[in-house]
């Protein structure tokens, strides 16, 4: 029932303004957050949502062929212990960052792969940002895509979201500016030529037209903080991962996108 | 061995006009761009690209492309057919540094 | 050789015995609009002409699908077609995308033929600045067709450096 509603009945002056206001409080809020998609140029949106044309798939064919591939002293490939990737994975990604109880500590979704790699491939890690973590990551993460972000609802995993809500609401750099002065208060209007998103983070990896190839969330991190002249955090640090972890709860409920295109 | 996509309709019938759409891996250094240390990154371009029709009848190049620096990296590049019979369809790519991939994809009619 | 329209020769017959000799076809060329030199920034006429190897370029025919607000020029996707039956009688046997304001005016350029079915093409370029564009289509009588579109491109792609 919308307050307009409740306006066009005449149940007299004080009595109908309690009731109003009862109903506007009970009503749920629209829910505001759009994707980067959203804000993107048609051309743009048109390359992502054409698998035959978008970039990324280059990734992902590398990472549905690592998904084959024997690795390691196992001889094992992924395949092996998970099948078919489309079945196993599927919403796997989307309940990402989780805890990781040897580490006592949240791990991503790359991290999560090479651990697989080292403990049960026992392989060789995969170097971040180099095309076998970005293909495999984009080829697993491709298997939630439509389905909703969904990271854990773990006491554990509290302090670590609290960790990431509080730098993503902390100025930094020369710039002296937050995230969330950007991607919260000022999402929607314009830094230079460019609209600013609301930074969910639902695509990644992203095929990155301003990098000519495809990287990760935490490159495009580090691209936003060299931008307000902060030191970027480390890949793979403790903070970085406490960012993944805030910024998937932040968009808890939107469509995972990946492989993303983004401007 | 440059990671390559091809995309055609499943089905085309004799006397189609089809799209055949392509994505190669390719950095397409334009040769004007500075690298982190400020020098600029020589070029490495692809610089041509082929198609050859092989009908069951005849083995013919049905199109052909000069690429330049301003074609953007992993080059995506689409081109008509016009199905005369099932047959194969050989892709070759050629550029800077004895750079050169070919892809056979078979084309079977509907 | 003709003088295209537009294109003022510096030696050889004076311009008059030119304009003189070449009146019937230059009226009738005149009555067509053209694209060449009299539009175009030097540079860009020269590629154009180029590809046209000498045959006066008409402004028709020609399709240039492209955004004109581009928010990166990294990667915009642009199509070039032409309305052509692609008989063997009569048909587009090249296409090519020329710019303004790229370090070098080529972007692209294709043969086709009766085999292709169709002439229309699709990739997706970098563009450096907000400039024109001018696809030209070549048919299998010497003819020369094109269209040109201004775009605008609010970031660079060519010449910066990595981010």
């Amino acid at each position: 029932m919308t307050c307009g509603a409740w306006r066009t009945r005449r149940w007299g002056g004080v009595l109908g303004a309690a009731v109003w206001l009862m109903a506007c409080a009970s009503a749920p809020a629209p829910d505001t957050r759009r994707s980067g998609f959203d804000f993107m140029s048609p051309a743009t949106q048109a390359m992502q949502r054409d698998d035959s044309q978008n970039p990324a798939m280059l990734w992902v064919q590398e990472g549905a062929s690592l998904w084959e591939r024997k690795a390691g002293r196992s001889a094992l490939a992924c395949a092996d212990c998970h099948a078919a990737a489309a079945s196993s994975m599927r919403g796997v990604a989307s309940r990402y960052p989780a805890f990781d109880t040897a580490s006592q500590q949240p791990l991503t979704l790359g991290q999560r792969i090479n651990q697989c790699r080292e403990r049960r491939q026992q392989a060789g890690v995969l170097v971040p940002e180099s095309l076998a973590w970005l293909g495999l990551e984009s080829f697993v993460a491709m298997q939630s895509r439509g389905l909703p972000m969904d990271p854990p609802v773990d006491a554990r995993l509290a302090p670590f979201v609290q960790r990431g809500a509080q730098l993503f609401e902390q100025r930094m750099g020369q710039l002296d500016l937050s995230c969330a002065q950007c991607h919260t208060q000022r999402a929607g209007q314009r830094l230079g030529g460019s609209v600013i998103p609301q930074a969910h983070a639902t695509g990644y990896p992203i095929y990155r037209l301003e990098w000519q190839g495809m990287g990760s969330l935490q490159r495009r991190i580090r691209n936003c903080m060299t931008g307000v002249r902060a030191e970027p955090f480390a890949f793979g640090g403790p903070e970085m991962v406490a960012l993944e972890l805030y910024l998937a709860v932040r968009a808890r409920g939107l469509a995972v996108e990946t492989p993303a295109v983004r401007p | 061995m440059a990671r390559t996509l091809i995309n055609l309709p499943p089905a085309p019938k004799q006397g189609d006009v089809i799209e055949v759409r392509t994505l190669i891996a390719h950095p397409m250094e334009s040769g004007y761009r500075p690298g982190a240390d400020g020098k600029v990154l020589p070029r490495d371009l692809i610089r041509r690209f082929s198609c050859l029709y092989d009908d069951g009848t005849s083995r013919e190049q049905v199109f052909q492309a000069e690429l330049h620096a301003a074609i953007a990296a992993n080059p995506y590049l689409t081109f008509p057919l016009l199905v005369t019979g099932a047959g194969t369809l050989t892709l070759v790519w050629e550029g800077d540094n004895g750079f050169t991939q070919t892809e056979s994809v078979a084309l079977r009619l509907g | 050789m003709r003088a295209p329209h537009g294109v003022t020769l510096a030696q050889g017959p004076t311009r008059r015995n030119l304009l003189t000799a070449g009146a019937g076809l230059g009226a009738a060329l005149l009555a067509t609009r053209s694209v060449c030199a009299a539009d175009l920034p030097p540079e860009l006429a020269v590629a154009v002409l180029g590809f046209a190897r000498g045959a006066p370029v008409r402004e028709g025919r020609v399709a240039l699908e492209i955004a004109e607000l581009v928010e990166n020029g990294n990667a915009v996707p642009v199509t070039v077609s032409v309305s052509s039956p692609m008989t063997a009688s009569d048909h587009v046997v090249a296409l090519a995308l020329f710019n303004e304001r790229n370090p070098q005016r080529d972007v692209f350029s294709a043969r086709l033929g009766p085999r292709s079915g169709r002439a229309r093409v699709s990739t997706r370029i970098r563009l450096a600045t907000s400039q024109k564009l001018v696809a030209v289509a070549r048919m299998n009588d010497g003819s020369c067709w094109s269209r040109s579109v201004d775009v605008i491109v609010t970031l660079a792609a060519c010449i910066e450096g990595d981010g």
